[in-house]
């Protein structure tokens, strides 16, 4: 009861603050946007799709998971800055429950992710891209899951090392084999066998070949539910993991 | 309401490629009565800081043990944190929030209520005069009216015990006055106040007891007046004509409250006395017996810099 509104309130607060400063929300679409716009259209003769409407089954829910992963891991920067202003060792002085003061943020850029998506979606629904309400409810879930476990992993490392000329690398250097192995972009079936054994190994490749299959429309494909499994177990260790990092001593 | 044995804390750092140990604070005990306003104080790095943070369980003690507001700090540091406000030197506000949204959820983050962390908002804006700039962005404010902020955020949830640290630095001689008002005012209500300062003025005018600390140990501890006395009591200087002084001299030697008397040069008498407001009444008594033109009679107090260069050997002001 208390976790629960400790972290409506640090949610709450987290949103508001987000709003106070739309400037993110108009970034945060506007880059996609300009993938869906000016990228895609390369991808039906690339991919050897038979309409626009089939490239797009495939490349959305990519670039979805794409938005997902990076969205989540680059929450850190903000929290080193309220790291410095002292916001948080404020917090950590009240009894405000630790994990709702993780919880609260994560849960803030979950539904700013969600957003995003729901822009895009729509967006692609004006390229004829169909998909059914289930499904397409399923892949937000998988989505929100990603952005939970990226933007909790990306906290409690801020909370580590305490530094943007620290974290800055140390994500990018997380982020790229992450990107590459796991097919966004492209679909793996293009791989050489070696590189689909080593992508075997990533989870978001599993996530992403999860969200494909519920864009295509196969909620019975083993993936959906692989791909959720897996990155639900992953984002609870994240979050358990990040909010120790709010228990421990700062500093 | 707050006592420590043997608190310890140090902290590694990385020099280039040796790590480095820091003993910041090396086994203080202390101990603060309830309803008082307990003054730590020191020169930088003398691990006041650290000290206050390991009380606020922002930090875990090396070693030691400490009870605050009656609760184990290493058994139930949760609930030390029910009972205390603290205020970092550092700053603690949100340069994109109001005064007034940052004390609603400082207060909501203690449990209180919407419409109670409201109410509570308003009359600390009001009592620290921030009513006026309570609807704009911290980022507007000025580093005085920030430091109201902070403080006001400390004792929104009423506290029985309040760190403060270094709540003055950076306030104008005005704001100052105000903030120890405020101060004194929390005290008046029961509440126990500990604070930091490196201000002497401040420990000296505020603080019903101090301790002195240097290099992570306390080297004196009482109030303000005994420390104080505890160096040298007061000197009384007595201004005087030079041909008056040797009669003068002999009036005053001998009489019980003087405990050393000298002849300055150019004419007048330094006394060394125990308490300066007795025994001035009983010099003027005395010099008045004979008519010797009595020019001036002026008080030394010693200082608690005074205190602070006989117990470390340096002097608080240059350090
Ligand atoms: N996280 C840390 N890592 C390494 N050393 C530290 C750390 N925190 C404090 N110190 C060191 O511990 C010592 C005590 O620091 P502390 O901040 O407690 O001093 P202070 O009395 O509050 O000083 P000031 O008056 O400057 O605020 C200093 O030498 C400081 O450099
Ligand atoms: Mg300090």
């Amino acid at each position: 009861m208390k976790f629960a509104r400790d972290t409506w309130l640090i949610f709450q607060r987290q949103l508001h603050l987000l709003l106070r400063n739309p400037i993110w929300v108009f970034v945060g679409v506007f880059q996609p946007v300009m993938y869906l716009l000016l990228f895609a259209p390369l991808l039906k003769p690339a991919l050897n799709a038979p309409t626009q409407a089939a490239a797009y089954k495939i490349f959305v829910p990519g670039l979805l998971v794409l938005l997902a992963i990076f969205g989540g891991l680059f929450q850190g920067f903000g929290l080193i800055a309220e790291l410095r202003a002292g916001v948080i060792e404020r917090s950590r002085v009240t009894p405000v429950s630790r994990l709702a003061l993780l919880l609260g943020r994560s849960l803030r850029d979950v539904v700013s992710l969600i957003v995003q998506a729901v822009i895009i979606t729509l967006l692609a629904l004006l390229f004829d891209l169909r998909v059914a309400l289930v499904d397409l409810l399923l892949a937000y879930l998988m989505l929100a899951l990603i952005a939970l476990m990226t933007s909790a992993v990306s906290y409690g490392i801020a909370l580590k090392v305490k530094s943007e000329d620290a974290l800055a690398p140390l994500m990018n250097t997380v982020a790229q084999p992450v990107l590459l192995l796991s097919g966004i972009l492209l679909p793996l079936t293009f791989a050489p066998g070696w590189l689909q054994g080593v992508a075997e190994w990533n989870p978001f490749s599993w996530a992403v070949d999860g969200t494909r299959a519920l864009f295509a429309g196969d909620l019975g494909d083993d993936r959906v539910w692989q791909g959720l499994g897996i990155i639900a177990v992953l984002a609870a260790a994240g979050v358990v993991w990040a909010a120790r990092q709010f228990a421990r001593s700062v500093r | 309401m707050i006592e420590t044995s043997g608190l310890r804390k140090s902290f590694r750092s990385r020099e280039g490629r040796r790590t480095k140990t820091v003993d910041a604070v090396r086994g203080v005990d202390l101990k603060v009565a309830e309803g008082e306003i307990f003054g730590f104080l020191g020169p930088n790095g003398a691990g006041k800081t650290t000290t206050l943070r390991m009380l606020a369980t922002l930090i875990e003690p090396d070693g030691g043990e400490a009870t605050v507001a009656g609760v184990d700090l290493r058994k139930d540091p949760a609930e030390v944190r029910r009972r205390i406000g603290y205020v970092a030197q550092g700053g603690s506000t949100w340069d994109e929030s109001t005064a007034r949204e940052e004390l609603v959820l400082h207060a909501r983050m203690y449990g209180i209520n919407k419409a109670d962390a409201h109410r509570r908002a308003a009359r600390a804006l009001d009592a620290f005069q921030l009513t006026e700039y309570a609807d704009r962005r911290c980022k507007t404010y000025s580093g005085g009216q920030r430091r109201r902020v902070e403080i006001a955020l400390g004792i929104i949830h009423e506290p029985r015990i309040v760190f403060l640290d270094e709540p003055t630095t950076g306030l104008d001689p005005q704001s100052r006055a105000h903030m120890w008002d405020e101060i004194r005012r929390l005290r008046a209500d029961g509440v126990t106040v500990f604070i930091t300062t490196h201000y002497l003025e401040e420990a000296d005018a505020l603080c019903d007891r101090i301790a002195i600390t240097d290099h992570g140990e306390v080297v004196a501890e009482g109030t303000p007046t005994e420390l104080k006395r505890e160096i040298s009591g007061d000197v009384v200087l007595v201004g005087l004509d030079a041909a008056a002084t040797p009669q003068a001299a002999q009036l005053l030697d001998g009489e019980p409250y003087v405990n050393k008397l000298e002849t300055v040069d150019e004419g007048g008498l330094r006394l060394y006395v125990d308490e300066g407001a007795t025994a001035i009444p009983q010099i003027l008594r005395r010099l008045d017996t004979a008519d010797l033109g009595l020019r001036s009679i002026e008080l030394h107090r010693p200082s608690l810099d005074d205190v602070f260069l006989t117990k470390t050997g340096r002097s608080l002001r240059e350090s």
